[in-house]
C-alpha cells in the first residue's frame, strides 16, 4: 500500500494529524490516527472534536448518558446564581463531570453586555478554577444573536486578563478576523440562531472564515440532526459546539452517538477531499465496446 | 447585621467573614464563585474578608447550560 497524503492542502494554517509515522502502517491503522486526532487549542489538545453542551437535558442522568454516547472531552455549563431554597446544584453537576473525565467549560450565558461577560467569567474562572471560557453576548432573548461590538470589546478585555477566549459569533468572516485580531483563541459562528436546529444557514460565510483563520473554527449552534454536524466538519471547521440537537432529541444518548459519528465522519470526508461538483453525469464504468 | 445574599436578606454577627457565611450555608469550597458588591472575592481571601452591614454578596455555581 503507498503511503498516502491524510492532509488537505488548504488546511495548512491548523495543526493538521501528522503524517503516517510509517507508510506501511495498514490503512485501516492509518486511518484510525487520523480520525482520532485531537482538537488543538491555545496549545492544549482536546481529545474529541464534538463539544457538547449541557442545556436543555431533561436531567442529570440523561445528560450523564448523552455525554458518554457523545464521547466529549469538553462540555459547557453556565454560572448562574446559587438557589437558596433548592442548594446548590452545582458540585452534583462538576462532580459526574469531574467522574466522567470531561473537562467543563463555562460559558457567559445570558450576559447582555460586554461588562456582565466579563464579571461572569471572572467568577467562572474563580469558580471553577479555569482560564478558558465560551465567550456569549447576546442582543436579544428573539435571536439570541451575539452583539457583535459588545462581543469584541468582552473578548479584548478577557484576552487582556489571562483567558483563553473561545466566542460565540455570528457567521461573518470580518467579525471572526476581529475576534481573531484581539487574541481570541478560536472563534464559533453560529450555523443558524441557538436552539434552532436549522442547521448550518449559509455554509459559503462558514467557508470563508475557515479559509482565512489562523485560530480552530469551531460550528457553534444552529445544529439540528447528524448531517448538518457533518456538514461543518466538510466544510473545514475544526470541531463543533452542539447542545439542544441532543439533548432535547427524542433520544439523546442516540443522538449524541449520530454527532460523534457524523463529526468524525465530516472531518475525515473533509480531509480526503471530495469530488468536485458536476452540472452533467460522468460514468464511472468503461464504455461498452 | 443584615447583608443581602443573592438578592434574599440574611442576618449574621457583626463582622462575620465570607468564610463563615460559606461554613453557615454548608457550601463546598469547590465550584462556587463570591463576589462582594459586585467585586469577585477569590477563595483564598475569604478567611480575611469581613463583610460590611449592608453587603451584596452574589454567591454563583455551575449550572447546566449552553
Amino acid at each position: 500500500m503507498p503511503a498516502r497524503r491524510w492532509t488537505s492542502s488548504r488546511r495548512s494554517r491548523v495543526a493538521e494529524p501528522a503524517a503516517p509515522a510509517c507508510p506501511d502502517l495498514p490503512v485501516a491503522a492509518q486511518i484510525a490516527g487520523v480520525l482520532d486526532s485531537p482538537l488543538v487549542i491555545a496549545g492544549e489538545e482536546i481529545p474529541s472534536r464534538l463539544i457538547t453542551g449541557t442545556g436543555g437535558a431533561g436531567n442529570q442522568e440523561v445528560l450523564r448518558e448523552a455525554l458518554i454516547a457523545s464521547g466529549t472531552a469538553l462540555t459547557t455549563v453556565s454560572i448562574r446564581k446559587v438557589d437558596m431554597r433548592l442548594g446548590s446544584e452545582g458540585p452534583g453537576l462538576l462532580g459526574m463531570l469531574r467522574d466522567l473525565g470531561i473537562r467543563p467549560l463555562p460559558n457567559t450565558a445570558g450576559c447582555r453586555g460586554a461588562a456582565e461577560a466579563v464579571k461572569t467569567a471572572r467568577l467562572a474562572r474563580e469558580a471553577l478554577g479555569t482560564n478558558w471560557v465560551k465567550l456569549e453576548v447576546i442582543a436579544d432573548e428573539r435571536t439570541l444573536l451575539p452583539d457583535a461590538i459588545e462581543l469584541v470589546e468582552a473578548a479584548e478585555d478577557l484576552v487582556d486578563d489571562g483567558f483563553v477566549v473561545l466566542p460565540y459569533t455570528t457567521d461573518d468572516p470580518v467579525l471572526a478576523r476581529r475576534l481573531e485580531d484581539v487574541g481570541c483563541a478560536a472563534v464559533m459562528p453560529l450555523g443558524a440562531p441557538i436552539g434552532t436546529g436549522l442547521g448550518i444557514s449559509n455554509p459559503h460565510n462558514l467557508e470563508m472564515i475557515v479559509e482565512r483563520a489562523g485560530v480552530p473554527v469551531i460550528c457553534d449552534a444552529g445544529i439540528g440532526t447528524a448531517s448538518d454536524a457533518a456538514l461543518a466538519m466538510e466544510l473545514g471547521c475544526d470541531g463543533v459546539l452542539l447542545a439542544t440537537a441532543v439533548t432535547r432529541a427524542e433520544n439523546p444518548p442516540l443522538m449524541a452517538a449520530a454527532m460523534r459519528e457524523a463529526v468524525r465522519a465530516g472531518y475525515a470526508a473533509r480531509l480526503a477531499g471530495r469530488i468536485p461538483k458536476r452540472f452533467w453525469a460522468q460514468a464511472s464504468s468503461p464504455p461498452i465496446d | 447585621m443584615i447583608v443581602t445574599v443573592n438578592g434574599e436578606d440574611r442576618t449574621l454577627t457583626d463582622g462575620a467573614t465570607v468564610r463563615a457565611l460559606v461554613t453557615e450555608m454548608d457550601l463546598p469550597d469547590d465550584g462556587v464563585a463570591i463576589a462582594v458588591n459586585g467585586m469577585v472575592v477569590p477563595c483564598s481571601s475569604w478567611d480575611q474578608s469581613p463583610l460590611d452591614a449592608g453587603a451584596e454578596v452574589d454567591i454563583l455555581t455551575a449550572v447546566q447550560g449552553g
